[in-house]
């Protein structure tokens, strides 16, 4: 049991990770062949898989609609919307499932104009989003978000074509806020990134750190 | 008329080759295998020549058979294709410049009116010729010799040697200090804020009677900060199955939601309570961006769950998710380290793990000292690379450029 439980998959996470790593320093084809190999299962796992995915939305929509759920007739939309898509993808305009699809047939119809402005409604929520969010962060209760106020200020105003018509410099400071300040801060934390995901990398490559086996030793 | 007839038969035999004469054919030819790759390209490199152009066209034939017959790649003009392109290859010299360099990995074979791509492969051998010409229908200058050469693969990329010491020098300093750890498990290792109150959301939670939302972030599952989010993941369901409250994974990838099913119900058995998992709970939501987030925006406006964990790497979904949360009134925490996405978090979230700690949550929630002890690790490292950029600034202000070079591609 413990072989299966513990042996087995930190074994496979031991050479898997190590193939990893040396694949990136060993440039010649057998090493090459072997992570194209690896990734082509990864492709088969996560084709076979996509079925139990399917599988767990309908279930879980199907037992909200089944116990009557607060919302449950939008899971009720789910279960209309996947059968109209899975039907007119069946059926390809007459030509049916085992034919290439029809170039713009209703299945494209229903992703172009139902599924695709659906989408873009949710995008665009994000403008009103960021606006309130904006309006919490910069309100100016600290010196530390006075001075993010006004860096924020600088820089939206800077990039504006109206803001080097009033005054030349307005660009220019915007450019160096977002060259210099900024830059090394977001070096400062990619480093710190790259650090962090090495870390974490080695200590489950030698099997430290085992959480995602559900925790303890 | 006779005499003029010959002047001009005369001229029009000169003429072609005066014109042609003004292209020298390419001086200083060199075929080679292209070092640290797989073995399936290989460079030309010639000198570029006083007189070229931009109308100066430079045509690689290719053999793998030193009669012919010979294939072409096309022409390539003069303005373009440089040693100072193939920095890794040729170093930072000013010279390189002055050198024209071309990658050769494929050449078109012409059958006919068909016409196929042909790869470069490793261990055959190949037979290249260079010529010149002004204009693309000028004259051809041919170089006199055949050049021969066998591209092969390389069993170490030297070019990324440098990389290499580095890694080693981060993965023995890190191995070294969980070693450390086990003999001396009090390393101090600061306090993360976000982290200590991951309890307090949780218990939150539990006191209201409402559940726990853990949202993945939108990176597969063999990228690491899917797998540093499943980790912690892993932490935070020990702990939701010890105060016995509910907690929903929310899921963008099917092979996520497996591996995250797997997680919860190992640590709930790890914590003794296995009646406690429900496996509907670990779900598949949508693997579209926007879909997934409208997802997961109507459970927290249907259920308002107490405390929502937003860990992995994020996109523009990132507000929708945390605006939203925080109009539920629920407590927020989030970890990632998609540089973009942290001043949304910042701004809706109560605690946001950035960068690093995202990769260090997991050790800092266990306690263990060996994890803990790898955090460590990390920190020297981060310390070394401190070092480095304090040494580099100071030489390259002082115009020695030898200690930056050492971190250039070599």
């Amino acid at each position: 049991m413990n072989f299966w439980k513990k042996t087995l998959p930190l074994s496979i996470a031991f050479i898997l990770g190590w193939i990893g790593i040396l694949g990136d320093y060993i440039p010649h084809q057998t090493s090459e062949e072997l992570t194209k190999s690896i990734m082509k299962g990864l492709i088969i796992v996560f084709a076979i898989v996509a079925f139990l995915g399917l599988y767990s939305l309908l279930q879980m929509h199907w037992s909200k609609i089944k116990r009557k759920n607060v919302g449950w007739g939008y899971s009720l939309l789910v279960y209309i919307g996947f059968f109209v898509m899975l039907f007119f993808g069946l059926y390809n305009q007459g030509e049916f499932f085992w034919n290439t699809q029809v170039e713009r047939g209703q299945i494209q119809w229903l992703y172009q104009y139902a599924f695709t402005p659906c989408q873009a409604t949710m995008f665009s929520i994000l403008a009103f989003f960021i606006a309130s969010a904006a309006y919490r962060t910069f309100r100016a209760k600290s010196i530390e978000a006075g001075i993010l106020l006004l860096a924020a200020v600088l820089v939206m105003f800077g990039v504006v074509p109206i803001s080097g018509m009033i005054w030349k410099g307005f660009p220019e400071i915007a450019q160096w806020l977002l060259e210099y300040p900024n830059m090394a801060v977001k070096r400062a934390i990619f480093f710190g990134i790259a650090l962090g995901a090495i870390s974490t990398s080695l200590r489950i490559i030698f099997g430290i750190e085992r959480s995602y086996m559900g925790g303890g030793e | 008329m006779e005499v003029s007839l010959k002047k001009l038969l005369l001229m029009l035999t000169i003429l072609p080759i005066l014109a042609w004469g003004n292209l020298m054919p390419p001086d200083g030819v060199d075929v080679f295998d292209a070092p640290n790759d797989n073995g399936k390209s290989l460079f030309v490199v010639w000198k570029r020549t006083t007189n070229e152009t931009e109308n100066t066209f430079y045509t690689i034939f290719v053999s793998e058979n030193p009669a012919g017959p010979f294939h072409t790649q096309g022409a390539m003009s003069a303005a373009l294709n440089f040693k100072s392109d193939y920095k890794s290859v040729f170093g930072l010299k000013k010279e390189n410049s002055n050198w024209h360099a071309y990658k050769l990995d494929s050449f078109i074979i012409v059958d006919g009116k068909k016409s196929k791509n042909k790869m470069i492969a490793p261990n055959t051998r190949y037979f290249i010729r260079i010529g010149v010409k002004e204009g693309k229908n000028g004259l051809l200058s041919m170089h006199p010799e055949t050049f021969e050469v066998i591209p092969c693969g390389n069993w170490f990329a030297w070019n990324k040697l440098n990389s290499f010491i580095l890694f080693l020098f981060l993965m023995i300093v890190i191995l070294l200090f969980i070693n450390i750890a086990k003999r001396n498990p009090n390393l101090f290792i600061r306090r993360i804020a976000g982290l200590e109150a991951m309890d307090d959301a949780m218990g939150r939670a539990t006191e209201m009677g409402k559940s726990v939302l853990f949202v993945h972030g939108l990176k597969y599952i063999h990228e690491v900060p899917t797998i540093a989010a499943i980790n912690i993941l892993g932490r935070i369901a020990k702990r939701v199955a010890e105060f016995d409250t509910e907690l929903k994974v929310a899921n963008w990838d099917p092979v996520i939601q497996q591996v995250s099913r797997e997680t919860v119900k190992e640590s709930y058995i790890e914590a003794g309570r296995p009646d406690a998992y429900k496996e509907e709970n670990v779900y598949f939501a949508s693997s579209e961006q926007f879909s997934y987030a409208a997802a997961v925006e109507g459970l927290m406006v249907r259920e308002k769950p107490a405390a929502n964990f937003y860990f992995g790497y994020f996109y523009a979904e990132s507000l929708l998710l945390s605006e939203t949360g925080n109009s539920a009134g629920s407590i927020q925490i989030a970890g990632t380290d998609a540089f973009t996405q942290i001043p949304f978090f910042i701004t809706t979230c109560d605690y946001t793990l950035i960068g690093e700690e995202l990769y260090a949550a997991s050790a800092y929630l266990s306690r263990e000292p060996k994890l803990l002890g790898s955090l460590k690790g990390q920190d020297i490292g981060k310390l070394a690379i401190i070092l480095v950029l304090i040494i580099g600034t100071l030489c390259t202000t002082f115009g020695y450029l030898g200690f930056a070079q050492i971190f250039w591609p070599m």
